[in-house]
């Protein structure tokens, strides 16, 4: 029987909106009511005074690059880079290879990720067989293997006719589709950001309304057939505006946004910065404003990173030529702890934002609140910590971040998953 | 009690009582198939024209044994070899068999609507053999008369109607025959081959297989066409193997005196247990033997009854 009680902390419950100094016990990884008196033998002690303890916190958008593109990252090390950023759960999307398409792919990926008892993984299949976007991928298949969502992010579904029929089919097994919406021959060969800077620097820009013309459609799509979506990555001020109208008006959907997307525009740019090209692009001081309205007043469901690592010598070229994305998973809660301390997120929102939410639109069991008979995931935060990003302190097998050498406050310490208590930093 | 119309198009052409009176017709009909003569002059004098734009073994062979049984002569047009292939119109085609002076056309064909518009176009009594994705009335009165044949009182019984129900003429019409003599009907198929909007009394969706299929008294099954999967509605087959198939496991969850139909043709252990049909656990050659039974009341009560 394995025992941890972790005292004197502040818990930090979504649900209620409570900040609570109290202590919390937890069983073989479930979490028991427990009165103070009682005396429990053999049990490991957490004295979390001064710091805040928040249900295990959920990145439900992170790309582990296992099969198939290991020297980028493999599922150990993004699990190592997870634990260090206080996460007990991180979701990875389907675009390696072979992309996870089928039950041979799933079952790998969460055999593999459970053979080291670390943080928990759960898995997103594909839409599309081979993410080709030609047809659908056996969803029931992978739904009865272990995956949560489908998706074919990093492409968006093209064709209204295929992503109308994954929505109602996937809705048969009820699994919410997470739709990388992006309007991809509007794009066409764009790199950033379409707008002074692309003009300042002579590339090809992405419009904003090659994000929201998809988002439009997708949401559209679900209204219409009144299925489950979840759009990815939202990164533009039209954006937040259709998924707020949509949900004021009724609609089912969720959305998440990714730290970088409150954090930099598209200025980080100016030198060719291939460590700040991503897609959906860094936008402007107005995406910025409106993405973090969307958070407070709940527009935005979810903060994911969108953790996408690339080996330091794909970065090392020139802007048009270097992949999309950016590791997140370490800078995630920390960024996110920024508008903590700019007043714009309260510790329940984040909590809100980084566990219950993900939790309930992925299905993903007890989670997301601390409360008995819970999964006893707990992520322990100093928020008061001073501390740098360096290059150092990756643990991800990649070091593709525009943050390095950023300051922060605010550091998680310990995670507890699967009833071990684990060391974050 | 007369039947006046002149057609047959959409089983909700017929009332609750003119189902039963086609069902009772189909009853006496049924007798001369088992007969040694197993025919009747009843039709003699009367000519019927088939014509069968798609693909067809039950419904074709039925209609032209119940036209012999009735001594009615009956046409085939082989549409393969007719002018169709020369890019005769349907509407000329119908026109120019109209002037040798049929008094039905039985229709067949891969567009829904079609047999509405011949007979619009034509004197003749039309009788739909199916149309596009649309309807099949007789397949539908051939299953009525297939479940009264074991069950007292159809608006006390659970109907499961389980897979491909958007592209399924013979659903349709199931659904539109059997909700309206009060039978509950659960529909369940992957959402991508339901129908998006029922209108339809006494018809819901089931949420999985289990749920449709518990305590059904009838379970219907449709064939799922290969190509289905090449247009999105579907992953493949082997999917739609592993979580729409009837198997006996779902099968013992029904009502112990279940019967099961298809309306064919089947594609064994695809939508259905290949042993579940070897098991007798299915009606589907009694439904193709009340299907000539009800084509011979169809065709007796559209032309053999005097009209004015």
């Amino acid at each position: 029987m394995q025992r941890i009680i972790v005292k004197n902390g502040i818990v930090v419950d979504p649900l209620t909106k409570t900040e609570t100094k109290r202590d919390i016990y937890i069983e073989n990884g479930v979490i028991k009511d427990f009165s103070g008196k009682k005396t429990i033998k053999d049990v490991k002690i957490l004295d979390a005074k001064g710091l805040a303890v928040l249900p295990g916190l959920i990145d439900m958008h992170v790309h582990l690059r296992e099969p198939g593109f290991e020297y980028k990252e493999n599922i150990k090390s993004g699990m190592e880079a997870a634990i260090a950023g206080g996460f007990t759960s991180i979701c990875c999307m389907p675009n390696t290879n072979p992309p996870n398409d089928s039950k041979s792919v799933n079952s790998f990926l969460l055999s593999k990720a459970s053979s080291f008892n670390l943080i928990n993984l759960f898995t997103v299949g594909a839409i599309s067989k081979g993410l080709n976007g030609a047809s659908l991928a056996n969803i029931g298949e992978l739904k009865e293997s272990g995956a949560v969502a489908i998706s074919d992010d990093g492409n968006p579904v093209d064709d209204s006719s295929l992503m109308a029929r994954a929505l109602l089919y996937a809705k048969t097994f009820g699994l919410p589709v997470i739709s990388h919406s992006e309007d991809i021959r509007l794009r066409g060969k764009g790199v950033m950001n379409e707008g002074v800077v692309s003009q300042r620097l002579g590339v090809a820009g992405i419009p904003s309304i090659v994000e929201e013309i998809a988002v439009a459609r997708d949401i559209m799509l679900a209204r219409y057939y009144n299925a489950r979506l979840h759009i990815a990555h939202v990164s533009t001020k039209g954006s937040v505006n259709i998924i707020r109208q949509a949900k004021k008006e009724g609609a089912g959907i969720t959305c998440e946004t990714c730290p970088h997307y409150f954090t930099m525009t598209e200025d980080s740019l100016l030198n060719y910065n291939t460590n700040a090209k991503m897609n959906p692009p860094l936008r402007t001081k107005e995406d910025i404003i409106a993405v973090k309205e969307a958070l407070s007043d709940g527009t935005i469901d979810v903060i994911a990173s969108d953790h996408a690592p690339h080996a330091e010598d794909e970065k090392d070229t020139t802007l048009d030529d270097a992949p999309f994305g950016i590791i997140g998973l370490q800078t995630s809660l920390p960024l996110t702890l920024r508008l903590y301390n700019e007043k714009k997120l309260a510790l329940t929102d984040i909590a809100r934002l980084m566990s219950l939410n993900p939790a309930n639109i992925l299905n993903l069991g007890d989670r997301g609140v601390i409360k008995n008979g819970f999964a006893g995931d707990i992520t322990i935060v100093d928020i008061n910590k001073k501390w740098v990003f360096t290059k150092d302190t990756i643990k991800s097998l990649s070091k593709n971040s525009p943050f390095i050498n950023m300051d922060f406050v605010g550091l998680p310490l310990y995670v507890i998953v699967n009833a071990n208590l684990i060391k974050a930093n | 009690m007369s039947f006046d119309k002149k057609d047959l198009i959409s089983i909700n052409d017929l009332t609750r009582s003119d189902i039963y009176r086609f069902i009772e017709t189909a009853k006496e009909f049924k007798k001369i198939s088992l007969k040694d003569i197993k025919k009747v002059p009843t039709l003699r004098g009367k000519t019927v024209v088939n014509l069968f734009y798609e693909p067809s073994t039950r419904t074709k062979a039925s209609f032209e044994i119940a036209q012999k049984r009735l001594s009615a002569d009956s046409l085939n047009v082989s549409i393969s070899q007719s002018s169709v292939v020369k890019g005769e119109s349907l509407k000329d085609t119908i026109l120019n068999l109209e002037s040798m002076k049929p008094d039905a056309f039985v229709i067949r064909h891969q567009e829904s609507g079609a047999s509405y518009f011949v007979s619009k176009i034509t004197k003749a009594s039309t009788i739909n053999a199916g149309d596009g994705i649309n309807e099949h009335p007789t397949q539908c009165l051939s299953d009525i008369m297939t479940i009264m044949e074991e069950k007292k009182d159809i608006a006390s019984l659970k109907v499961a109607i389980i897979g491909d129900i958007y592209h399924s003429r013979v659903a349709r019409s199931d659904i539109y025959g059997l909700s309206k003599l009060g039978a509950e009907i659960y529909l369940y198929g992957p959402y991508s081959l339901l129908p998006r909007s029922l209108d339809t009394q006494n018809v819901r969706i089931a949420g999985n297989m289990e749920e449709a299929v518990k305590n059904a008294d009838v379970i219907i099954m449709l064939r799922i066409q290969r190509e289905r999967a090449s247009y999105y509605f579907i992953p493949s087959i082997e999917e739609y193997r592993n979580f729409f198939r009837l198997t006996r496991g779902l099968l013992s969850l029904a009502s112990k005196n279940v019967i099961v139909l298809h309306p064919g043709p089947v594609n064994r252990d695809v939508e259905i247990a290949g042993s579940i049909i070897d098991e007798n656990r299915t009606r589907i050659l009694k439904q193709v033997e009340n299907g000539v039974a009800v084509r011979m009341a169809c065709l007796y009560i559209l032309l053999g009854v005097q009209k004015n």
